[in-house]
């Protein structure tokens, strides 16, 4: 009586122990996705900061050498003026961030076609450097973005199946946004083409 | 029939110094290309043995390969190899202590132990399991070793120098670009004053990660190469191939070692003992260090064709990684059809033990036998046949 109590109790507790480490270990796994998304959210970031940074940079050596170009220009600043202000807006997601840097692209891209029929503004050594660094920082929005989104598939995939998708709804794990540019033209990043 | 550069990009400036950001136009081709005419990116129009090689091995590829399976088929092959490593090296050691450790004829002395039959099997086997200990501790210092000074040791070989972005923005970028695509921390980057063209990674995690270009391929490359190239290097330390690589080498070279030493002082040990054993007539121990010796002639071969399996997947492994990264693979097929094509492979400073870091086997022959440099695929060649890593390649981006 006693050994069947014995084996039945701790094959019972070995079920649980074993259950409760299940648990935890996937409930790990989720929060070290989230985590990894975090991050990659966080290069996405820090890129569309590099990117803003340099765009006024960009419009003084371009004035300085096509001034009249001020329609091309001041689309370039105004589109530059609203993904700064969607971006510092914490409560737009990822869909509107994802409208305005795919408009900017745009305009930085119509900025530089412009460039092309400027000589003396290509031979320039700063605008050169510019437009490495631009082009190199577009580059880096892309992978960031690229990043991000295996990332957030990853999670999603975690989230979404058998059997942890029992553990995300008990932990009430959140579904993630996917990052994407909104224009098509936009999609790809590295579309900006100086030539 | 002329091949259009990319629709809807403009066409390239009058500036040709400056590197084009990708999309790259190329310009149009004069020939029709078979096949591959419809990749984004065609290859040179001159076909050569290395372009036939490659349309070969593309027809021959099952049309639904993807990256991940790549990756998946190597992952699982990586760790398959690296059992087989450890275990050859155990076993080498442990035959070695039996044979040449004294002991092994001793009868069991029962007045002096207790009759348990598993401290009676572990007595008798001492010195295999002594000789076992002796490899694992021999190993674990090894590899301890190449651990944390393995990077440090490579990169002063090949006498490469570190450079700050200053030096080259554009490098820097595209080696920023592609960490970036892997979700790792932005590696060192050195330069190799050396006009081979030639590139490696080294670093035992991402956290510690070089990556290293010859000057000479540096100054060749368009950026969708270099990117290609970097992306392959950034691949290696994403799947800590380095630290796998730097722990086969060190075993590799343990196992070489040590069967040396078997061989040097077993034809003595032989002798010696079948002298005292003779009125014995204890035949099983001369047996026993026959089987060793020839172990010992076998052994740094096996280990040998292990490591060079190993490196060969890790090769494939790191192009589709590469793939992965850049989202294009024509980059870097590109590229290896450039480094195929290099007249001057020797790295002057590369040796058996190091070439297996590099992008593309630095100590490969080039002899006026084109062709068999491309399509030979042998059990001791480091890299996989260039031809085919082309193949692998453009077979992802019909």
């Amino acid at each position: 009586m006693d050994l069947v109590l014995i084996v039945f109790g701790g094959a019972f507790l070995l079920v649980v122990i074993g259950l409760v480490l299940f648990i935890i270990s996937i409930y790990n796994k989720l929060i070290r996705l989230g985590a990894d998304c975090d991050n990659g959210w966080a290069q996405i970031d820090v890129q569309l900061k590099r990117r803003y940074d340099l765009i006024p940079n960009l419009v003084e050596t371009v004035k300085g050498y096509a001034s009249h170009e001020k329609e091309t220009l001041d689309a370039v600043i105004s589109a530059r003026a609203k993904a700064v202000q969607t971006h510092d807006a914490s409560d737009q997601g990822a869909k509107a961030m994802g409208r305005a840097e795919g408009e900017l692209t745009q305009a930085l891209g119509r900025l530089m076609v412009v460039a092309e029929q400027y000589p003396d503004l290509k031979a320039n050594q700063n605008f050169a450097q510019l437009q490495e660094e631009l082009t190199s920082t577009e580059n880096k929005i892309g992978f960031a973005r690229q990043h991000f989104n295996d990332c957030v598939a990853r999670f999603e995939v975690g989230r979404t199946t058998f059997p942890s998708n029992v553990i995300s709804g008990m932990f009430n794990f959140k579904e993630r946004e996917y990052f994407e540019l909104e224009d098509p033209g936009a999609r790809e990043a590295p579309a900006v083409s100086f030539g | 029939m002329p091949i259009d550069p990319t629709p809807g990009v403009p066409t390239p400036g009058d500036d040709p110094l400056r590197p084009h950001p990708r999309p790259h136009p190329r310009p149009a081709q004069d020939k029709p290309q078979p096949e591959k005419s419809r990749d984004k990116r065609p290859p040179p129009s001159n076909p050569s043995a290395l372009d036939e090689a490659v349309t070969e091995r593309i027809r021959a590829m099952p049309g639904s390969l993807t990256f991940l399976d790549l990756i998946r088929k190597n992952r699982r092959d990586s760790v398959l190899l690296i059992t087989a490593m450890i275990l050859l090296a155990a076993s080498l050691g442990a035959v070695a202590g039996g044979v040449l450790l004294p002991g092994f004829q001793h009868h069991w002395d029962s007045s002096m132990h207790p009759d348990d039959r598993f401290v009676r099997l572990l007595w008798l086997w001492r010195p295999a399991l002594i000789g076992a200990g002796v490899m694992f501790v021999l190993s674990s210092g090894a590899a301890l070793w190449s651990w944390f000074r393995g990077s440090n040791t490579m990169l002063r070989m090949v006498h490469a120098k570190e450079i700050t972005k200053e030096l080259d923005p554009e490098l820097f970028n595209v080696v920023d670009e592609m960490r970036i695509a892997a979700g790792i921390p932005m590696p060192r980057v050195y330069l190799i004053p050396e006009s081979a063209l030639n590139a490696f990674a080294t670093g035992r995690d991402p956290e510690h990660g070089v990556v290293a270009i010859t000057t000479g391929l540096r100054a060749k490359l368009t950026r969708d190469e270099l990117q290609g190239v970097m992306a392959h290097e950034i691949a290696h330390i994403r799947h800590l191939d380095i630290r796998f690589s730097m722990l086969m080498a060190t075993m590799v070279g343990l196992i070489v070692l040590l069967s040396d030493f078997v061989l040097r002082t077993g034809a003595y040990t032989a002798s010696s003992r079948s002298r005292r054993s003779n009125n014995k007539g204890n035949g099983g121990a001369v047996l026993l260090v026959v089987i060793a010796m020839l172990l010992a002639l076998v052994a740094p071969f096996i280990a040998q064709v292990i490591q060079f399996t190993f490196s060969r997947r890790r090769e494939y492994l790191a192009d589709a990684g590469a793939a992965e990264l850049t989202r294009n693979p024509a980059g870097l097929a590109s590229a290896l059809r450039k480094l195929a094509d290099d007249k001057e492979p020797l790295v002057e400073t590369a040796n058996r033990g190091t070439a297996h870091m590099f992008i593309m086997n630095p100590l490969r022959r080039v002899s006026g036998r084109k062709k068999s440099r491309h399509e030979k695929a042998s059990l001791f060649s480091s890299h996989p046949p260039v031809a085919d890593r082309i193949a692998r390649l453009l077979a992802l981006t019909r």
